[in-house]
């Protein structure tokens, strides 16, 4: 059976982006955000995983107010990025994985989530940011990734408790499919961040920290709170926690912490990496 | 029935159904700075850019005042508003300082001030 071997949190923001497109990866800026990323590679090319999947939200390249879906699914054998008007390079296109994606899709509606289904959509920087800071060297290839998107930008979204529950609906669905495949789930985004209003500008590192520790011994107990306090605790972006929680959702074995590191400020965010592994 | 409000938070907008009707014709602009050929027309002719969207009378103007919380104000949502912030040569610092009465180097301190982590900078 197809094993989902550990989850990986990680930030997404462009600024991100631009800093590996510049090399600026060992400046005194950006020197310890990029260091995490050495240990949690280590781990990450040992296992050499078959198959990421990747909890990102859409923040306007594909998905627009027109037609935005609460929850969607990639099922495509192929994902393309594009221009975004941040500067960031696009990078080359994505494999997908078609065929658990759609043992994903059928395991969602049969258990009562009904997410959109995504044949052509290209990713944005929610999902190429983590991808190239797992494969620096952009050889991605090898790996089949299957994107799956959460609205995070427009109210109303989904509540913590349904993103977790939508994870372990998902991590339910991997562990039935026949296969020997080794499975990385990612959740990516936050953590606390606000960038909109007289409010801009707030961290709050002590609720991060309350979160990075209950993702490893106590998920659940993150789901008592609504997406309005987090967004009085953890800022207006703070609601991107939802895709940590569907990646959490996601390893219903045994969990240990493999890694963690909190980093702030990147941009305007508090950079969260943490390596959960799943036994 | 009332369409449900969300929490007053000070500082904060949620970016919810009302707003995203409101600020729909402004954040499709927006949405369209994802290609230089949008990105092009706009800084050509701002005005006729901003016609061609149907902006209302308000958006246009905190358009042309780069007025940040204004646009927030009528509908703006940040995630797709920030790609006007290449375009005027604003980063996501700027656009906080502008929105807090800051310069970009206060806004930054406020943020360095609520740090954590950086040991080797």
């Amino acid at each position: 059976m197809a094993k989902i071997v550990g989850g990986i949190g990680s930030s997404h923001i462009p600024a991100i982006g631009v800093a590996m497109d510049k090399g600026l990866e060992d400046t005194p800026y950006w020197r310890d955000f990029f260091q995490s990323y050495v240990p949690l590679r280590k781990w990450f090319n040992e296992v050499d995983p078959d198959i990421l999947i990747i909890f990102y939200n859409d923040h306007g390249l594909e998905m627009f107010l027109d037609k935005k879906p609460t929850f969607a699914v990639g099922t495509a054998a192929e994902y393309e990025n594009a221009d975004e008007g941040w500067g960031i390079n696009p990078i080359p296109p994505v494999r997908g994985e078609t065929e658990l994606s759609w043992h994903i899709v059928n395991e969602l509606v049969e258990n009562d989530f009904d997410p959109t289904v995504c044949q052509e959509i290209k990713v944005d920087h929610g999902l190429t940011v983590p991808l190239t800071l797992m494969y620096p060297g952009k050889d991605y290839a090898k790996v089949k990734v299957i994107p799956i998107c959460i609205n995070c930008e427009r109210h109303p979204m989904p509540k913590l408790s349904r993103s977790y529950a939508f994870g372990q609906q998902i991590g339910r669905a991997v562990e039935s499919f026949g296969g020997d495949q080794k499975v990385v789930v990612m959740g990516t985004g936050g953590l606390s961040h606000q960038l909109d209003g007289e409010r801009a500008g707030i961290i709050n590192t002590d609720f991060d920290i309350e979160c990075l520790d209950k993702m490893v011994s106590d998920p659940e107990a993150l789901t008592k709170y609504s997406l309005e306090d987090i967004v009085e605790l953890a800022g207006g972006q703070g609601v991107e926690l939802n895709m940590w929680m569907a990646m959490r959702g996601c390893l219903t074995g045994k969990v240990t912490e493999g890694y963690r590191n909190l980093i702030a400020p990147i941009s305007n965010t508090a950079a969260g990496i943490q390596l959960l592994i799943n036994d | 029935m009332t369409i449900k409000k969300m929490r007053a938070i000070p500082g904060t907008t949620f970016f919810d159904g009302p707003m995203s009707t409101k600020g729909y014709p402004v954040n499709k602009m927006f949405f369209s700075f994802n290609s230089k050929e949008g990105r092009d027309a706009f800084v050509a002719d701002e005005e006729a850019y901003m016609e061609k969207f149907k902006l209302n009378e308000a958006q246009k103007q905190c358009v042309r005042d780069r007025d940040v919380l204004g646009l927030i104000r009528e509908g703006g949502s940040i995630y797709y508003l920030a790609k006007i912030g290449p375009i005027l040569g604003l980063n996501v610092q700027d656009f906080g300082g502008l929105q807090t009465g800051q310069t970009t180097e206060e806004f930054q301190a406020y943020l360095d001030s609520q740090g954590i982590g950086k040991n080797n900078g």
